[in-house]
């Protein structure tokens, strides 16, 4: 298969692919499509603060951006694409109507498709599973890349349910993607506690990214207008005929209490007694 | 990297199919042999079929390329027809072009305005028209700071139907007071404005809206992407404007996220970049638009803002407090203002005149020292802060106006300076501004007018009555603080502008700072957390953030300056007076 250049790519990706598993280059053996869910949540450098009715945190009138773990996933399916493994990337955003521009800026980055399954639910990440699940059962793709992560919630769960629903091997954290595509086999290196751990995994996989995967590439302007006529499929959860009942529910949601400031000490003698009289520690 | 020429139609759907046939030709034009270095004479015009001349008759002649010197790294040669020559010389130096049939610099109330005319105006003579604005900030409205107590002047004019549209236009100004203020009392005097008819708005929202309507209008708004560069043809016509490269790392070399920015151009370039808007500035000297009509230079302030959340039983919203006086010395042209909004936030700021004498003036710490003030602190006591922001504006008003026309295009709003001082309003202006120029250019490139006539429709308009009256009032208080209330109060009261004579400006801000030894270091207060803060707890409210591994944003044209005149003579004043503190 002649190896095309998309028009937006600059030269430095080559240099990229070269170090990305190239043996198999002009090898496809059944053309994958790659998933890839990305959150709008609230952008990471707004000073976020909590709502009067302490419902949850104030998002009207506040800047909303593509989760940055997700730009990341993105970027690596985009990846993954241009190194010829791959032939489709399709962007997912489960949310309100205005996740578009979000899958907008999804397409404009290089995604050939998006999928908006329009809510105004906040749904938590079981149900945000099992919607991709069901997307999963209906586009069949080889990979599944989500962000470890969203900033908002940071709850870390929803990759991992994804793979448990779908009974396919999960590789979290990934700081290093590697496709053998003869063997379909991923070989994923994992940001762990201890250090890096290195996993093979058998596609069709989920593998949710941290944050030194990748640099994602900015859209360039040409692209931001190509995106606009490449298509989004709205769809409902009725449309995949998900069960959204949530086990979980918000009661209250408050900032953190203010952090007081240190007390200085004067004898070891009075740090035991405040520790044990004051703070009840010892 | 290859060139890729686009043409845009201005409605959408054929613009797609363009595209789609565009994909299905393959027009890829062959790539540049990495080894040869990029000079104007190894590049021959593409050839392709887009080359000759665009829908609309632009002509597009590609021998006027022929006769540029070689590229030298350091200079850098403004383009023609769609090859600029960015610094970095390499084979990728071939940018991509995309046309329109006006390019609109900055979303702002003046950028929107003009592109919501231009599209009423297609409608109304049904020829359609491309157009396009490019914003800096991230997303519409993210760079827009100011008061705000909106006149809806030319809001009615535009959009006649606001108020069933879901404008953010809901608290109308329910009072008027005025106080000067000493250290430690208030004296209420009458006000001299007038607000009734006028809203307290947060402007950047109401900015979000026109926005809105611009784009639902078919207007094409691309934000995040800031014009770096004026691009000229061979006979000096402001043609378009280039975007920043992006992904350059801190020492300027190419990170692997770089993407080269983009040519975009339009046959009227209206530029509406704000106060001294960094392009509006280099066409105006370029053209000598100040001299052409005899302006004054422009002259400043600076703003620097705050939106508090307070207590329900001190909140009420549309009550409209400005100040004079403390803690500004009666030399220091400035005032403070403090406007009720919804939600129990207030907005509430201090404007210093950047013409003041004290080189340890400190505007960020004078607006510290205010809110410590016991009629203002009452107000205060109890809320939060939520956001912070500062941003100079024009006060020069109608002498300092320049040509706003120049061959390729016009400049509107605060870029030219459209603020009426006394009133302390300048959206509304800059709006009309906006809507004129969109009209000029509507008729420019449809029924073979000039731009001119937007400098002519200016004068018969009423921005131009509103300046002319108010135009005594801010140079009377080159004489002082109180012969300058007095002449303002005889202004307001009396003459209302009808006098033969115009007061000039003094001297050029930068001229009127005084040597450091004439003056005593001010010994500012101590931050108390509560209603004073440092300066990095104000950034952090901000919401300004900035990549770590960026070039510098500050370029000064000589380093040497700073050690050898500002140290010495005036004691860093850069260090005060920037209320962000980028100058270390």
């Amino acid at each position: 298969m002649p190896f095309l250049f998309d028009e937006s790519s600059s030269p430095s990706f080559r240099s990229r692919n070269q170090n990305c598993l190239l043996l198999h280059l002009f090898c496809c053996s059944r053309p994958m499509k790659i998933l890839v869910a990305v959150k709008r949540v609230v952008d990471y450098a707004v000073k976020i603060r909590v709502k009067p009715d302490k419902t949850g945190v104030e998002t009207q009138n506040v800047k909303m951006s593509m989760n940055p773990f997700c730009e990341i996933a993105l970027e690596e399916a985009l990846r993954i694409k241009e190194a010829g493994f791959a032939k489709e990337v399709i962007a997912v955003s489960i949310g309100p109507s205005q996740c578009v521009d979000t899958l907008r800026t999804g397409l404009a980055m290089g995604a050939d498709r998006g999928i908006h399954v329009e809510t105004n639910s906040i749904f938590l990440p079981l149900t945000i599973a099992k919607i991709l699940k069901s997307l999963a059962d209906v586009e069949n793709p080889g990979l599944i890349f989500l962000g470890k992560q969203a900033i908002d919630d940071d709850c870390n769960q929803t990759g991992q349910m994804v793979a448990a629903l779908l009974g396919w091997p999960q590789a979290t954290f990934a700081s290093k993607v590697v496709l053998d595509k003869d063997k379909n086999v991923a070989t994923v290196d994992r940001e762990v506690d201890g250090g890096l751990e290195t996993l093979n995994v058998d596609l069709p996989a989920v593998i949710t990214t941290d944050l030194r995967l990748n640099q994602p590439r900015y859209a360039s302007l040409p692209n931001i207008m190509k995106a606009k006529s490449k298509p989004i499929k709205k769809m409902t959860v009725q449309d995949l005929k998900v069960d959204i009942k949530s086990d979980i529910e918000i009661l209250e949601v408050t900032e953190p209490p203010k952090r007081k400031s240190g007390v200085m000490v004067s004898s070891v003698d009075e740090l035991i007694d405040k520790l044990k009289n004051e703070a009840h520690v010892v | 990297m290859h060139r890729f020429l686009v043409k845009l139609s201005s409605s959408s759907s054929p613009f797609s199919n363009q595209l789609r046939s565009l994909k299905n030709q393959r027009l890829i034009l062959p790539l540049l042999p990495s080894s040869k270095p990029f000079t104007s004479s190894s590049v021959s015009p593409p050839p392709s079929p887009l080359n000759a001349s665009n829908r609309f008759g632009y002509p597009y002649s590609a021998d006027l390329f022929r006769n540029l010197s070689p590229l030298n790294p350091n200079s850098r040669i403004l383009g023609v027809n769609g090859i600029t020559s960015s610094r970095c010389i390499s084979s990728e130096a071939v940018r991509e072009s995309i046309e329109y049939d006006v390019l609109i610099v900055g979303a702002g109330p003046a950028g929107l305005s003009a592109a919501i005319r231009l599209k009423q105006l297609s409608q109304e003579k049904n020829i359609d028209l491309s157009v396009c604005v490019v914003e800096k900030g991230a997303e519409v409205g993210g760079h827009i700071i100011s008061g705000n107590v909106f006149e809806p002047l030319a809001l009615d004019e535009l959009l006649p139907h606001w108020r069933q549209e879901h404008a953010p236009i809901e608290i109308p100004a329910s009072s008027d007071k005025f106080w000067f203020l000493t250290k430690d009392r208030a004296f209420s005097l009458p006000s001299p404005f007038d607000n009734k008819g006028n809203y307290v708005i947060s402007l950047s929202q109401l900015v979000r809206w026109l926005g809105g309507k611009a784009e639902e209008l078919g207007t094409e708004i691309y934000p995040g992407f800031s014009a770096s560069e004026v691009l000229f043809d061979a006979s000096d016509k402001v043609v378009g404007i280039a975007t920043k490269d992006m992904g350059i790392s801190k020492d300027g070399s190419k990170k692997e996220n770089f993407q080269p920015g983009v040519d975009i151009k339009g046959r009227v370039t209206l530029f509406a970049e704000g106060c001294r808007g960094s392009l509006s500035e280099r066409i105006i000297k370029k053209y000598k638009l100040r001299e052409e009509v005899n302006a004054q230079h422009q002259t400043y302030a600076l703003g620097i803002k705050e939106v508090w959340e307070i207590d329900e039983s001190k909140h009420n919203p549309g009550e409209v407090i400005h100040t004079l006086g403390w803690p500004l010395d009666p030399k220091t042209y400035g005032g403070s203002f403090l406007y009720h909004m919804n939600d129990r936030q207030v907005a509430l700021g201090l404007v210093v005149a950047l013409n003041y004498h004290n080189p340890f003036l400190n505007p960020y710490e004078e607006f510290q020292k205010l809110k410590h003030h016991p009629a203002i602190k009452g107000i205060l006591e109890g809320g939060t802060v939520l956001q912070y922001g500062a941003r100079t504006l024009n006060e020069g008003g109608f002498q300092s106006i320049p040509y706003p026309v120049f061959p390729g295009g016009a400049i509107i709003g605060c870029s030219a300076g459209f603020l009426n001082v006394p009133k302390i309003k300048g959206t509304h202006t800059a709006m009309k501004s906006g809507m004129l120029a969109a009209e000029a250019a509507f008729g420019a490139l449809h029924e073979g007018l000039n731009m001119n006539t937007y400098w002519d429709n200016l004068r018969d308009s009423w921005v131009w009555k509103e300046l002319y009256a108010a135009r005594n009032y801010r140079p009377a208080f080159e004489y002082g603080l109180l012969p300058g209330l007095a002449i303002s109060a005889m202004e307001h009261y009396v003459l209302k502008g009808k006098v033969p004579f115009t007061l000039k400006h003094g001297k050029a801000d930068h001229e009127a700072t005084d040597l450091a030894r004439k003056w005593t270091p001010i010994v500012y207060p101590k931050p108390d957390g509560v209603l004073s803060f440092d300066v990095p707890t104000s950034l952090y409210r901000s919401n300004t953030n900035h990549d770590h591994d960026q070039p510098s944003h500050l370029r000064l044209r000589d380093p040497k300056i700073p050690e050898k005149v500002n140290f010495p003579e005036y004691a860093a004043p850069e260090s005060r007076y920037c209320p962000a503190r980028v100058y270390e």
